[in-house]
Parts: C-alpha cells; structure tokens; sequence
C-alpha cells in the first residue's frame, strides 16, 4: 500500500527557491551559462582589481579638492566671486517660485536640486593646505566650524531662499506670467551681472570651468530650440523662398562637424569684420546655437510629419488660422513626440560645449587640460579626467532622467 | 517702407565702408590703445608646464605669463593691469593679425616664414630650446646613430615629428615613429614601455621626466636636432610697440648682467652711468620708447630680472639654465646697450 504523503508537510526543494535558487536559474542552470558566467565573474575581477588598486593606492585624488574651486569657475577673479552666487540666487529664487506655483514635476526636481545644496552644505569637510607644500589634505569636522567658510555661508543663503521662494510661491499662484517672464529677463540680467562694467569688470576670457560649460550649453539649449522650431516651419512652408533658405541652411550646417563651426567664429569672422570685436564667448555662444538649432529642426520635422492630416483639416473646420493651428494643434503634439530625440540633442549639445576648448576657451575641459600641466600636479591626469567625466555624466543623466519624467507626466506613448 | 528699408541699408552699407577710416585705431600704434585701454592682452598658453598654467586660485602662472606681467608693469605701471588669453597653437596668428591681443606670448618658435608670411613681428627670443631625446638608461644608448630600429613617441601636428623624419634621413637610420595626439599619453605610453624613446622639446622632456614613475631611469641625450628660440610676437608693421616688446625683454636681461633683482631695484642708487639710464635717473630712453622714466623699474620690480623668472618658473621642474643664461657665462642672453 502507498504510504500516503502529506503534501502540506514537504518543504521545497532549497535549490528552486532564494538567492541560490535565482543563482541556479539564471546564472549557472545549463551548462554553457554556468562557463559563461565564470568566463564573465573573471574579467570583471581583474578590470576591477586594477581599477580599485590603482584608485585606492597610485591615484592622487587630492589634486580633485585642491582644484575644486578652479573646476567650478576657472580664472575667474576670486575677490569677484559674490557675483556669481548673486546670479545662483536668482535662479534659486526663480526655482523656488517656479516649484510652488507649478508643483508637479518642477516640484520634484526643485526637491532634487535642494538635496544636492544640502548635502553640499553639510558636508562637514574643509581642504587643508599646508603653507610650504603642495599637500592639502581634508578633513572631516563634525561641528559647525564649517560654516565660517565664505562658500558655506553663501551656500546657506542659497538654500534659505530657495526654501522661501518655495513657500512664498505656493501662497501666492497669480504669479505665472510674472515667473515667466523671470525667467526670460534672468539669462541677460545673470550675464551682466557675471561681466560687470567699469573698473572691476571680468572680462569674458577670465569665465571658466563649469561655469563657462554652463552658460555655453544653457544659452544653446535655450535659444536653439526655438529656432529649430522656427526652422522647422519653415522648411514645411508653401512658399518656395522661405523653403529653400531654411532648407539650404539645415542642409549646410548639418554638413559641416561642429568644430569647423566653431573655428569659422574664432578665426575668420574677426577677419571678416575687422571694424569691431564681438566677444569670444559670445561668438562661440551663438556658433553652438547656430549648429544645434539645425538639427534640432530635422527633428522637429519629424514630428510634425507624424501628424496626421486631419489634424491640421480639424483645426481649419473650426476656424483655426495657420498660427493657431501651429500652436495649439499641431505642434504640442509634433513636440510630445520627439521628446526623445530633442533630449539626445540637448545632450549632445552639452557635451560638444567641450570641444570650445580647442579655439582657447577655459571650459570644464580646458581647465582640466590646464590643471594636469600645473607643475605640482604634472602626471595626475587620470584623476583629473575621471572626475570631470563624472560631473560631465551627472548633467546628462539628469537631463536624461528628467526628460523620461516629462513623457511620463504628459503620457507620450500611452495614446 | 520699402524706401525706408532701403535707404537705412544704404547707410549701414556706407558707414561699413567709411568706418574703417573713421575708426581711431588707424594708424595708431598698440602702445596707445594699450595705454587709453588701461590694459594689456597678452595671448599665452595655459597648458604648458613652467610656462603657462593655471594655478589653483585661477591666476595665470609661468615664465612667459611673467613677462606679460613685465610689459604691463614698463607700460601701465601695474602687472595686474594684464588680461591672459589662453591660446592654442591654431589660433594665435589670426588673434595677434584681428587685433584681439597686443602681444603674443606663447612659446612661440622664431622662424623666417612666420616672421614674413604669418604677418608677424618677432622680439629677442626669452628661451632657447631645442628639440631633444629622452630614452631609458638601461638601453646604454649615446648616440642618436645607436637609435636604429627604435620606437619613438612623438605628439602629433607639431615641427617635431617633421624634424624627427628629417634627422633621421639624413642620418640613414630607420625609426618607428607613434604618433600621440596628447602629450599625456605620449609620456604615460613611453613610461608603460610602448615606446623606447620620446622625442620633444627638451624643456618638456626635463620637465615631463620628473612626473615619471622613477625619474632615475631615464636620461635626455646629449643632442640637439633642432633650433627652438621661442620669442614673444607683436603684428607685423607695429614698430612703436615692438619696440617696448623688445625692450621690456632686454632689460631682464640687463638686469640680471648686472645683478638688479626685484628687491633691490625698487630703491637702486647707481653711480654706474648705464644703470642710471635704465633705471630713468638719468637720459631719457623711456620718452623714445613712449613709456614712463621709470618703466625699467617697474618691469624688474614687479617680475624680476631674467634669472629670477626663470629660477620661480622652471628650476622647479629641474630645467638647467644651459644656454638660456648671460653671455657673461657662456650663455645666450645679450642685452643690447641701454644708450
């Protein structure tokens, strides 16, 4: 007779269940998964095995710290430095309003940003130079000594009205347009307020580091994507003159690298017009935005091909004229749905800001370039590249995240 | 408004033609706009070890970032009164030809196609260099000859790897040459041993030694193949202001002929009558160079006289003075007479 098994009482097997159980599935279950994954667990052991010896025992990562306010803003002069958190202020204040007016997504990100500040802020560590060498060393301090340090006063500004702004901005929601328009006048006003007049004016070629980086890439950002937008339109116009400009334009400056663009504006315009100088920056400001707009066209055109027809038909049967057709119809869609292909762009953008190294800007990348040939700090390049690498991809990855945030919130690939 | 639009056309058009007439830089020399400015624009590198770099509270630092500082101080009285641009290889003719910088300070090497097609004008060159080789110890190598199926590091886009094949030519020895697009790979290439030789200036190749894993085991031969004179530039025509350019060189050199350092210069009594004259006591060299009595003062007092920028810049990267010293010692350096 069988003996009968009570099924309730038999536990299951160890091997199909837990970590190991996962283990067994996935990463060894046939044979040639089991090889691979060996062949696999090796080369990630001996890439990081060089990777963390070195990080840990040849690097010299002091060479980060000791340069941390050059990577920010380069040459510019440092009893000058005020000016540049006057212009954080504005925009903290900007940001705050913004995120309590508008909540949402403006909101999160507010919350990002001010975590970062945070974080910056109470890091308890200050850099240490000794007076007859090139040592510095950090230390930890866990008390508020920290704050007599010029940059964590103004950094506890910087939160303090961010938080307020933030407050103030939820109470009072009549705001908008005058946020808007903020943020519209900020650009020209934090220019400048970087640049000055008279006397202590800071010439354009003493901006740098991230500093430089940023303006570069905002300005293009900003101002590219309208005018891609425009050009886009143009291109889809009826009107042959219009059509073969904007045409022409894209086509040509989609034909020509970058680089060549920004040589045109550092080398040749001044030849061209040798009557007066245009400011470097500002050559290469409207250079980046000239080539980015471009593309940004080409994608906007794929946009607004993917609406359909009858859009634009449905929007002249209820008497749309063509700009209000364009701008309540047709494009809030066509835009929804490049958002990808716009984000890439911007992002390519950001990074190309690197190449103005090569015409003699003191961006990111060109104080980088100039830290590692600082006699003291000569064969630290490695470090030197990591860490700007790492600030370069936490830009992009923001960028990038945000953007997933936006089709998220407005449901692109839902309907 | 069609008429309208076109006559405001014409008259931008017209004043676009006229304007380079009416502009007061017209045949005027950079000595004046240097002095109306209130401000001097000095074209350097920011990259290049001892010579130009950014030092970690964002000033411009180097050897020749000391004599644009020099030339501020001869002109304006201050060697603050200076604005750097930092300048690659590419674009520095065209920023000194457009005007958007008086003087061009940037290890730059004198040749005769710069100095007549490149629309330039040189000074006394501030440093002799030359192209060198730096190879390991252990190969036991003296001579260039000895070279004979190496690999040699060279960065790209620059004389050296043009004056490398050509020595080699003519000495009839094959060489492998890698080409590196940054100086820091060439030097991190040649110490993980994927070359057996690096060849560059040997300025670069002293100071480069140094940031080594042991600079011990390497050795710069006892060759030149190249002459390297780096002077500083003004645009070609401007006579005026290469002059003070010029002179503003000569006189670190004077200085240090004749023992007149940055602390001692500030309150120099001489009853040497040369002196005297350097120093605006007496005579009037400043008037003929347009300058202040005292510029040579202010020049040495705010850098120093030529050994001293070179003992602050590049002794610490253990670069010997070779012939970048007096011709009192075998060196050089010549100050042409201050009368």
């Amino acid at each position: 007779m069988e003996e009968q098994v009570d099924i309730q009482q038999i536990k299951p097997p160890t091997y199909a269940k837990g970590p190991v159980g996962w283990l067994r599935e996935n990463l060894f279950s046939p044979w040639y998964n089991a090889i691979l994954t060996c062949v696999a667990l090796l080369f990630l052991y001996f890439v990081f095995k060089g990777l963390l010896t070195w990080a840990f025992t040849e690097a010299e990562w002091n060479v980060i710290p000791a340069n941390l306010q050059l990577f920010a803003i380069g040459p510019y002069p440092r009893d000058q430095v005020y000016r540049i958190w006057i212009c954080l202020y504005i925009l903290s204040v900007l940001l705050g309003l913004s995120a309590g007016v508008w909540r949402g997504i403006v909101q999160r990100w507010t919350i990002v940003v001010g975590s970062i500040l945070l974080v910056f802020l109470v890091i308890p560590f200050e850099i240490v130079q000794r007076e007859d060498s090139h040592l510095v060393s950090i230390e930890f301090r866990f008390n508020l000594i920290w704050l007599i340090f010029e940059s964590r006063r103004w950094l506890l500004g910087d939160v303090a009205l961010l938080i307020g702004a933030f407050f103030l901005g939820q109470r009072i929601t009549r705001l908008r347009p005058w946020i808007l328009g903020g943020w519209v006048l900020s650009f020209p006003i934090i220019m400048f307020v970087l640049h000055g007049f008279g006397e202590n004016a800071v010439q354009t070629s003493m901006w740098g580091g991230l500093l430089l980086t940023l303006i570069l890439a905002v300005f293009g950002i900003v101002v590219s994507f309208p005018l891609g937008v425009f050009l886009a339109l143009c291109r889809q116009s009826k009107l042959p003159a219009i059509k073969w400009v904007s045409t022409f334009y894209i086509e040509t400056v989609r034909g020509v690298p970058l680089i060549t663009i920004l040589f045109m504006g550092s080398v040749l315009i001044p030849i061209f017009i040798p009557y007066f100088t245009i400011d470097q920056v500002l050559r290469m400001m409207v250079a980046i935005t000239l080539f980015s707009a471009a593309y940004m066209a080409e994608n906007v055109r794929g946009g607004l091909q993917a609406i359909p027809r009858g859009q634009h038909e449905a929007a002249q049967a209820v008497g749309l004229n063509y700009v209000q057709s364009m701008m309540f119809i047709v494009l809030p869609q066509a835009l929804r749905s490049v958002i990808p292909a716009i984000v890439g762009q911007f992002i390519a953008l950001f990074k190309d800001t690197s190449l103005v190294y090569i015409i003699g800007l003191i961006d990111l990348f060109g104080v980088a370039k100039s830290i590692i040939t600082n006699p003291v700090w000569l064969g630290r390049h490695v470090e030197v590249y990591i860490f700007i690498a790492l600030i370069y991809f936490s830009f992009c990855y923001a960028m990038s995240k945000a953007s997933q945030e936006i089709e998220a919130d407005l449901g692109v690939g839902k309907h | 408004m069609k008429k309208l639009c076109f006559r405001i056309s014409v008259l931008v058009l017209a004043f676009l033609m006229v304007s380079p007439i009416l502009s007061d830089n017209h045949e005027s020399s950079i000595l004046d706009k240097v002095k109306k400015r209130g401000r001097l624009i000095c074209g350097v590198n920011k990259e290049l070890p001892g010579f130009g770099y950014l030092s970690q509270d964002g000033k411009y630092k180097g050897f020749d970032v000391d004599f644009g500082r020099a030339i501020a101080a001869a002109v304006l009285g201050d060697p603050d009164k200076v604005e750097f641009r930092s300048l690659k290889a590419a674009d520095r003719f065209p920023a000194l030809q457009t005007g958007e910088i008086d003087v061009l300070i940037r290890n730059t090497t004198m040749t005769l196609t710069r100095d007549t097609a490149n629309g330039a004008d040189f000074c006394p060159p501030n440093f002799y260099d030359g192209q060198g080789f730096m190879l390991r110890k252990k190969l036991g190598i003296t001579s260039l000859k000895e070279l004979d199926g190496a690999t040699i590091g060279v960065t790209a886009g620059s004389t050296t790897e043009l004056n490398l094949a050509d020595k080699m030519r003519t000495l009839g020895i094959k060489v492998e040459s890698i080409v590196f697009e940054e100086t820091e790979t060439l030097y991190q290439s040649y110490d993980q041993g994927r070359c057996d030789a690096v060849t560059s200036d040997k300025s670069q190749l002293i100071s480069r030694r140094a940031s080594l894993k042991n600079p011990d085991e390497h050795i710069i031969l006892d060759v030149t193949i190249s002459k390297e004179p780096l002077a500083p530039v003004t645009v070609h025509g401007d006579n005026k202001w290469n002059d003070v350019v010029s002179w503003v060189v000569y006189a670190t050199f004077f200085a240090e002929e004749h023992n007149i350092t940055q602390a001692k210069v500030k309150n120099l009594k001489s009853d040497n009558p040369e002196i005297k004259r350097f120093l605006g006591d007496t005579g009037n060299i400043g008037e003929l160079l347009g300058l202040p009595k005292d510029w040579a003062r202010h020049a040495i007092g705010a850098v120093g006289h030529y050994g001293e920028i070179f003992e602050r810049n590049l002794t610490p990267l253990g670069l010997p003075r070779g012939v970048n010293k007096p011709w009192t010692e075998g060196g050089l350096l010549y100050a042409m007479p201050f009368r």
